[in-house]
């Protein structure tokens, strides 16, 4: 049950995120260059990730469950902790916060000024570009199913569920409101998605290289905890380092 | 050739990222974990405690960059 309670959310958060990237590109072609292109982009784009993931998806669940959840740990440990440290570095002021509003203006500006390149009834820079926005930030969403999907018992479903959940929210905004989700808090979102996804490849890699959890399942909150308290505590050294050397470099005279 | 050179890029890019050194970390926690459980010791403290100090490297050197 915890288990498929956090597998759940991560696999929510991790796609909504995703999307919300992928719909700022999609709605920024399609509202500057038409529809038409822009649709039969996001469809290629679709049909590509699904053939991935039936490609992939059997022959990795065809691995024995041990070096299974090796395999998925590792992987979902290394994916976890570069979005872990990005948002660590975002949240610290180290690294710029992602920015809706100003991706969907610069990437209009961008279809704007890009020339018509129509063959076959099709402008390519909107199928190029939207194919490409989806089915690199659903690459990831890809990956996040097949991990999970393929370590745990009901994981594809649950996975499969908690997409198509995030689908139809991100997506049902969006046409609702026809503009970029800015209001969705993303840096924290990623912040969070990170810490589960790093937690899922601790505890799996842990198991797959035959060590067990003192706790069992349980045990899933325990790490989540440790890294939420070490990221909030790093979070919170590079900030201050931050502002004494930005206190550093003022001028003396500024004090007066 | 150079697109087999940019398709392998790219799926470095996509999975080990901007540190290679905490891909590297993530791979010696793990390797740390199996070889103290081979030998009968109880190991799931490893990979906390190694990812940890990887990350922290990680970001010093990211903020002194």
């Amino acid at each position: 049950m915890t288990v498929n309670l956090f597998l759940f959310l991560a696999a929510f958060l991790a796609c909504a995120v995703e999307m919300v990237e992928a719909l700022t590109i999609v709605l920024a072609v399609g509202v500057t260059r038409g529809w038409r292109s822009t649709f039969f982009g996001v469809g290629t784009a679709v049909l590509a990730l699904a053939v991935l993931i039936a490609a992939l998806g059997p022959s990795i669940s065809s691995l024995p469950i041990d070096v299974l959840r090796l395999v998925v740990g590792g992987l979902l440990l290394v994916f976890g902790l570069q979005w872990l440290r990005k948002a660590i570095l975002r949240a610290s002021g180290y690294k710029p916060l992602h920015d809706e509003d100003a991706i969907y203006a610069k990437e209009r500006i961008e279809a704007e000024r890009a020339g018509r390149d129509l063959r076959g009834g099709i402008d390519w820079y909107s199928f190029t570009l939207s194919f490409k926005g989806v089915f690199l930030e659903g690459l990831e969403v890809a990956f996040i199913v097949i991990t999970f999907g393929t370590a745990h018992r009901n994981g594809v479903g649950l996975a499969a569920a908690a997409a198509g959940a995030a689908f139809v929210v991100v997506v049902g905004v969006g046409v609702l409101v026809r503009a970029p989700l800015s209001r969705v808090p993303e840096n924290t979102l990623k912040f969070a998605v990170g810490l589960l996804l790093t937690t899922f490849g601790t505890f799996w890699g842990a198991e797959g290289a035959g060590t067990s959890w003192p706790g069992s399942d349980a045990a899933l909150f325990g790490i989540l905890g440790f890294y939420v308290l070490v990221s909030l505590a790093g979070v919170r050294l590079l900030r201050r380092e931050r502002s004494q050397s930005a206190r550093l470099r003022e001028p003396r005279g500024a004090e007066t | 050739m150079n697109r087999v050179i940019a398709f392998l890029r790219f799926w470095y890019e996509f999975i080990v990222g901007d540190d290679w050194r905490v891909a590297a970390g993530v791979g010696v926690a793990i390797a740390l974990t199996a070889l103290l459980a081979g030998a009968g010791i109880s190991s799931w403290w490893v990979i906390p405690l190694v990812v940890v100090g990887t990350v922290y490297a990680s970001l010093r050197r990211a903020t002194r960059s």
